[in-house]
């Protein structure tokens, strides 16, 4: 297996696919794990075994992802599988996204943690309605980058008038969407192989790069990385001992904000304004078991003390001084409804979960629903059933600390949550904040 | 800016999930069997809640069933990292009559692990245990989530499991009901092994090369010489002396060995990239139906 060995060169790649019923996205993620012998011999007969039992014509890849018993009797995905491969240059983590009911829901699931979206378009069938639903639902999440995988090129004999159609056509979709991220197209065949991993001599006139070999160098940065410096307090770490340790000396007085940066860099000696008092602070020391750091970056989990002793706990946030984030009781959020036995309507309450916070919520209006298929809003039925998506007012029982999504991926989503039930029943994308008396009294008082 | 390499994303996604776990329950515990990912979860804890100590206690299911080096590496391990350790017992669950011993020469008491692990989260009252499971290990696996629902009675729904999205998890839950976590989901078996490398992080001695009485049953290479596994009498002169490590470590019944020379940390690593079979193909538990994992984990296995 071609893994990577040394760890300090390698970087992860996490990337989504996205297509309808029968347009091989299982067949080409088994085939992207077994051109890059990320399968294991036992895995293979295992999966050999059962396409023999079920009587497929060839060796069934899609097996390889199926993983539950009622996927693999009815021969579909049910559910978002993880799989996992590495190359040479690089990791990957592919949140793998059924095409049919409650499509949107996984598919929303798989694309919120993704830099990167496969879709898949059936050559014979080109831009179909289902095309523009995973890439509206790619764009609305902000994933930065497509590949539009012209797949099934082996049915349509690799003819380039056919794959330009389609590209050009998907192109003039695209071009009217509100955010649209950077689009590879590619033609391949995911059954044998084509421009999966080695270009294929059936497409002489395709001069850019295979499948994997985009993936393994496209550059993805996410806006947190350089955006303003967000650190929501998850924990605070209070030892409460008179020990004393090697590197932090005496615990008795220790007092560490535990967090996942969420944006940006911070530094010791960095003024901050904590949330939810809006002090203001500086920095002293930013920890990890290993030690003092120079710097806290986005993604990783700190533990950070501060020169004054400010009240804040899980759900407060720490931001730069310099970089304030918005505050509020009350937005307009786009959101994409999950349950399929209750629908939202407004006076709805629910647990608001945003960042390490947790509030209750109720949503004051329903401004429109999306059809996703032709991007119409249409206030209609104010009313949203399973994968329904649209744009709603929210006012919470508590200030939350927040950007817009557009802005952070991370301090701009929340999900809503059920309150009888506890089940999540909506994923939520921050646009912008209602200003409110009350709320512009309360800064003058401050 | 420094670039983030794959290892130090992964570390900082299990300890974003173990301080929400500390977060989000009353009572959790981490489910800690001497094996190499549950050793890594403990390690990532430490870290998570440095300078403190762990905020929950280490569970060991004890299945009565274990290599004595196993055992030994676990008491000093929970001094290392100065963890708190609870024990469930598996022959006490036997003794009590709640479960019987499985029969034949195959027996194992893998599945009987199930009725002692929710026996001893509802005696303790714990309302989340920490899991060392990888979502790569096995295909039911690779569908559960991070945060896992488990119903009043234990069980997995796997068709009806809560959508997780960015790094938000939802661990609300009803009386008597309880969560899973899997703070590994997104590690590989190399990963792993990379971050013990990494790390430095002391293992077990039965992951590296020794010599062992091996048995050979239905192509897997069995213990023959602490005497947990019952020998047929035909069984007897087919025992032979090899040179073995372990992939992975739990119940010595169910547990295979690879031949093996890999002595060292950057041998195993350079054997795992090589590897053809996947360290779940070592494990008899799996290999008894083609669902045999998932049906397991939807009565409550790990």
């Amino acid at each position: 297996m071609d893994v990577l060995v040394n760890p300090t060169e390698s970087s992860l790649l996490r990337f989504t696919t996205a297509g309808s019923v029968d347009d091989g996205k299982s067949t080409l993620i088994g085939r992207l794990l077994y051109d890059s012998k990320s399968i294991f011999e036992d895995q293979l007969l295992a999966v050999e075994e059962s396409s023999k039992r079920r009587g497929d014509a060839h060796v069934n890849l899609a097996l390889l992802t199926d993983g539950l018993r009622a996927e693999r009797e009815q021969g579909i995905t049910i559910d978002v599988a993880y799989r996992y491969f590495a190359t040479p240059k690089r990791k990957f983590i592919i949140a793998d996204t059924p095409g049919h009911i409650q499509y949107t829901r996984n598919m929303v699931t798989g694309a919120s943690t993704a830099d990167l979206a496969i879709i898949l378009i059936d050559a014979r069938l080109g831009v179909i309605e289902q095309t523009m639903r995973h890439t509206y639902l790619a764009s609305l999440l902000r994933i930065g980058h497509v590949v539009l995988a012209v797949n099934k090129m082996d049915l349509v004999n690799f003819d380039q008038a056919v794959y330009d159609r389609i590209v050009s056509e998907y192109m003039a979709f695209t071009a009217g969407l509100e955010y649209v991220p950077q689009i590879r197209p590619i033609p391949i065949s995911a059954l044998n192989g084509d421009n999966v991993v080695d270009h294929s001599t059936q497409t002489p006139w395709y001069e850019g790069p295979s499948l994997l070999e985009y993936l393994e160098t496209v550059q993805v940065k996410p806006e947190s990385v350089t955006g303003a410096a967000r650190f929501p307090v998850q924990w605070v770490i209070r030892p409460i001992s008179d020990q004393t340790d090697a590197k932090l000396g005496n615990l008795h007085d220790y007092r560490g904000f535990a967090g996942r940066v969420a944006g940006g860099t911070f530094r010791p000696g960095d003024e901050v304004v904590v949330h939810p008092s809006a002090m203001k602070s500086r920095i002293v020391g930013i920890h990890t078991f290993s030690g003092e750091e120079k710097e806290a970056i986005s993604q990783l989990s700190y533990s950070m003390t501060l020169a004054d002793e400010i009240d804040t706990s899980r759900g407060g946030m720490i931001v730069k001084a310099e970089e304030p984030i918005q505050s509020a009781h009350e937005f307009d959020a786009m959101i994409c409804w999950f349950a399929d036995k209750k629908t939202l309507k407004p006076r709805g309450k629910f647990h608001l979960r945003h960042t390490t916070n947790d509030v209750r919520a109720v949503v004051t209006e329903v401004l429109y629903k999306v059809n996703i298929s032709t991007l119409e809003k249409s206030q209609d039925v104010l009313e949203f059933g399973l994968n329904d998506i649209g744009c709603i007012r929210i006012r919470t029982s508590a200030p939350i600390f927040f950007d817009a999504y557009s802005e952070n991926r991370i301090t701009g989503s929340f999900v809503l949550v059920d309150e009888q039930t506890n089940n999540t029943v909506a994923a939520g994308m921050i646009l912008k904040p209602i200003a409110d008396a009350f709320e512009e009294d309360a800064e003058v008082s401050i | 800016m420094s670039a983030m390499t794959h290892l130090q994303f992964l570390e900082s996604e299990a300890i974003y999930i173990l301080r929400e776990t500390a977060a989000q329950f009353q009572k959790p515990a981490l489910l800690f069997s001497g094996g190499k990912d549950s050793i890594v979860m403990a390690w990532l804890a430490r870290k998570a809640f440095y300078p403190s100590k762990l905020p929950f206690p280490l569970l060991h299911v004890d299945t009565g069933h274990n290599f004595p080096e196993a055992m030994t590496y676990r008491d000093w391990f929970v001094n290392e990292i100065g963890a708190k350790l609870t024990v469930g017992s598996v022959q006490k669950s036997i003794d009590d009559g709640k479960v019987q011993e499985e029969k034949g020469h195959n027996a194992s008491r893998n599945k009987l692990q199930t009725v002692t692990l929710l026996d001893t989260i509802e005696e303790n009252q714990y309302d989340a245990c920490l899991g060392g499971g990888r979502r790569d290990e096995e295909k039911a696996r690779a569908k559960e989530r991070f945060f896992s629902h488990r119903d009043e009675f234990g069980q997995w729904d796997p068709k009806n499991q809560r959508p997780e999205l960015w790094n938000i998890f939802n661990g609300r839950k009803h009386f008597g009901e309880h969560f899973r976590v899997f703070p590994l989901s997104n590690w590989t078996e190399m990963d792993i092994w990379q971050y013990i490398r990494q790390e430095n992080i002391p293992l077990p001695s039965l992951y590296f090369s020794h010599q062992r009485k091996i048995i050979e049953r239905h192509g897997q290479l069995l213990d023959a010489s602490t005497g947990i596994i019952p020998l047929l009498d035909e069984e007897i002169p087919k025992v032979k002396e090899m040179t073995i490590r372990f992939r992975t470590v739990g119940d010595a019944t169910c547990t295979g060995a690879v031949e093996s020379t890999a002595s060292t940390i950057d041998d195993i690593v350079a054997e795992v990239a090589a590897a053809r079979q996947t360290e779940r193909g070592t494990r008899a538990d799996d290999k008894r139906s083609e669902t045999a994992m998932e049906d397991r984990k939807k009565e409550g296995y790990f």
